[in-house]
């Protein structure tokens, strides 16, 4: 055992990037859900985004346009679940479903071509003077902009939904449609929007595996990330800051007991392996006993007529 | 992934329905990964191509990717036996007992299990002598490390896997008494983004060789990112990664197998066989050593190779002591496959090796 292996600088500034994908997928579900909708698609929808942003990625050789394209393959394919739980008014939970199975199957077909090719590689933003800054720089100012965006979007949703009048609408039209709409609100414009928000993100997200992260295409390679984003925008009570701390701890952890192997430390590596589930539950159950429940329109099928 | 295998689903049925007639031989294959994984999966449906290349339109071949091992892999299994076919390969650790329970149900179906050591009158199991090619990986690893330290993401705690592991660590340790090896269990086959964080965790702490028992490319991607780490390919050529990262590989080559076993199926010569074969009969490949890899390290190591085909060494030759220092093999012994502390239920490491084997 030798815990002076471990850089817990380099540490950090890994759990950042382990965390970013889930940060921004549970974060684009976050708004989703408080529009009172329950989209189970973000799986589907992050690995779209990952084949469509690193396809895009390859032909244009341009990271960004890469990560802008996951961002419309992920809305776009969201507005299949639009389509299908705000019009035709099918089953959200089913829907969400499907389109998960529906993305998992059309991203290995798209991505057939794209095994084995290595893409463009994204620049990290080295800011000058202050990523040299020992200990702070490595850990705040070397990453890639994505993982930036993903905490300046955590702060941009927590402001809307705290402060801004639109905010104010999406959470009317989750807690209470029908009151929402008596209002005159347009509640089904409201959750179409949102769910291209958490579609674009939950893209973003997937393309962040496959063009920063890993990077390389594989079939499935999300691996599951989606359903913790799902479940983590639940433990975390839906509130944007503690969506950061939940993917920060989850991402932390997971790098953390892989670290603590190499280590060789004499913890049974099964207990290293669950631990992030663990601890990222125990810790935002514990958070979440103030009490601040599910928006209570969520998963329901509105209808102006009923 | 749920849809290719309705898709294939659908396939198996289609074929089911137009070729009634013809009745060419049905070969199956349950795959654990995507036949896209660049790894373990590709090189399986390698050598399920290989089949159809051979014999055309006498066989007719179907498969399923991404099947979980266990209650799920059963299903699967049962569903392509009940869909008539003759000879079903399951190519992974975990199908073991699933296979064996759906032979018992389908006597005149074959099956032949990959990796596994439950034989029955219509079960085969083959495997490669794997530890043959990571013994030639870390005669490389401990000549090219500096840092003396080896980076190791394994899979699962199983014979398989263990066998690698020590074979590596008897090779490099042979060559560089000063390196030591520090071991990740991913607890997967299969997760590129878990993969590339183990590969990060062992770079970050010093590894400057990462040995991975995973299928996927993701770690010759983090090495390649770090600059000066050096991988090898698992299961597949992984070439894209060549001449550096990638120094060299173990290539898996099913295809002469799978052949072998459709034709006996056809003849109706096929019989329960346990086949373990290595670099000499040509079922371990060693991909093409790299000009990162110094001449005299290169030629030491093809020397290696061949010995190890020709058979005039043994990668695991005594003496050897087991991890607590119990002598396990003595001056000149080399290990047996079948027996107490053979090498097919190997559960220990070898001594030097300071981690530790999760239960």
């Amino acid at each position: 055992m030798d815990l002076s292996a471990i850089n817990p600088v380099l540490l950090i500034a890994s759990l950042m990037v382990a965390a970013t994908p889930l940060l921004l997928a549970a974060i684009g579900e976050l708004i989703v859900e408080k529009a009172g909708v329950l989209n189970l698609g973000v799986e589907g929808m992050m690995i779209i985004g990952a084949i469509a942003g690193f396809a895009i990625a390859v032909e244009t050789t341009s990271p960004m346009m890469g990560l802008l394209a996951a961002m419309v393959a992920g809305a776009v394919l969201s507005l299949l679940f639009a389509f299908l739980t705000q019009f035709a008014l099918a089953n959200q939970v089913a829907s969400g479903l499907a389109l998960t199975l529906f993305g998992l199957g059309l991203s290995a077909l798209m991505g057939q071509s794209y095994v084995g090719i290595k893409p463009p590689a994204m620049a990290t933003l080295d800011i000058p003077v202050l990523s040299d800054i020992p200990v702070l720089g490595p850990i705040l100012f070397s990453h890639d902009p994505v993982l930036y965006i993903g905490i300046a979007l955590t702060a941009a949703v927590w402001w809307f939904l705290k402060k801004s009048r639109g905010g104010l609408i999406l959470r009317a039209v989750g807690e209470s449609h029908d009151a929402a709409h008596a209002l005159g609100y347009n509640v089904i414009r409201v959750r179409i929007l949102a769910i291209m928000f958490g579609g674009a993100c939950a893209g973003l997200g997937g393309a962040y595996i496959s063009l920063i992260r890993v990077p390389q295409w594989t079939e499935g390679m999300t691996a599951g990330i989606g359903w913790i984003a799902l479940a983590l925008v639940v433990f975390a009570s839906w509130k944007p800051w503690r969506v950061l701390l939940g993917a920060y701890l989850f991402g932390g952890i997971n790098v953390l007991q892989l670290n603590l192997q190499a280590a060789g430390i004499a913890i049974p590596v099964e207990y290293l392996a669950m631990s992030p589930y663990l601890i990222t539950i125990l810790v935002l159950v514990i958070m979440s006993a103030d009490k601040s429940g599910a928006p209570a329109s969520l998963g329901r099928t509105f209808h102006a007529s009923q | 992934m749920k849809l290719t295998k309705l898709l294939t689903g659908a396939t198996l049925a289609l074929g089911l329905a137009t070729t009634a007639m013809a009745d060419p031989t049905k070969v199956g294959f349950v795959y654990v990964g995507p036949v896209g994984d660049g790894g373990w999966t590709y090189e399986h449906d390698k050598g399920r191509k290989a089949v159809e290349a051979a014999f055309g339109d006498k066989v007719e071949t179907t498969f399923v990717e991404n099947v979980p091992e266990g209650a799920d892999a059963e299903r699967v299994i049962t569903q392509m036996a009940l869909q008539g076919a003759d000879l079903i390969f399951t190519t992974s650790f975990g199908y073991m007992d699933p296979t064996i329970n759906v032979a018992k149900k389908f006597p005149k179906v074959k099956f032949e299990h990959a990796t596994g050591y439950k034989q029955a009158d219509n079960v085969s199991v083959y495997s490669a002598r794997f530890y043959e090619g990571r013994a030639v990986q870390g005669h490389i690893a401990g000549h090219m490390t500096k840092t003396n330290k080896i980076g190791y993401i394994a899979s699962f705690p199983i014979p398989e896997v263990i066998r690698g592991i020590n074979s590596a660590y008897i090779h490099a340790k042979k060559v560089n008494p000063d390196v030591e090896f520090s071991i990740i269990w991913a607890y997967t086959w299969f997760d590129p983004a878990k993969e590339a964080d183990a590969a990060k965790a062992l770079i970050e702490q010093g590894a400057d060789v990462i040995l991975q028992h995973t299928d996927s490319t993701a770690p010759q991607a983090a090495a390649q990112a770090a600059g000066n780490v050096i991988t090898f390919g698992q299961a597949s050529d992984m070439g894209e990664y060549a001449p550096f990262p990638r120094v060299s590989s173990i290539i898996d080559e099913w295809g002469p197998y799978y052949v072998a076993r459709t034709q006996a199926v056809m003849d109706g010569t096929w019989e329960s066989v346990s086949t373990w074969d290595g670099i000499g009969a040509g079922m371990v490949g060693i991909g093409e050593i790299s000009d990162a890899v110094p001449a005299d390290v290169k030629a030491e190591a093809l020397a290696l190779v061949d010995a190890l085909a020709d058979g005039s060494y043994h990668a695991f030759t005594g003496p050897l002591n087991k991890q607590d220092g119990t002598p396990w093999l003595a001056e000149g012994e080399v290990a047996q496959d079948y027996s107490d502390d053979g090498l097919a239920g190997m559960s220990f490491y070898v001594e030097g090796i300071t981690a530790e084997i999760p239960n």
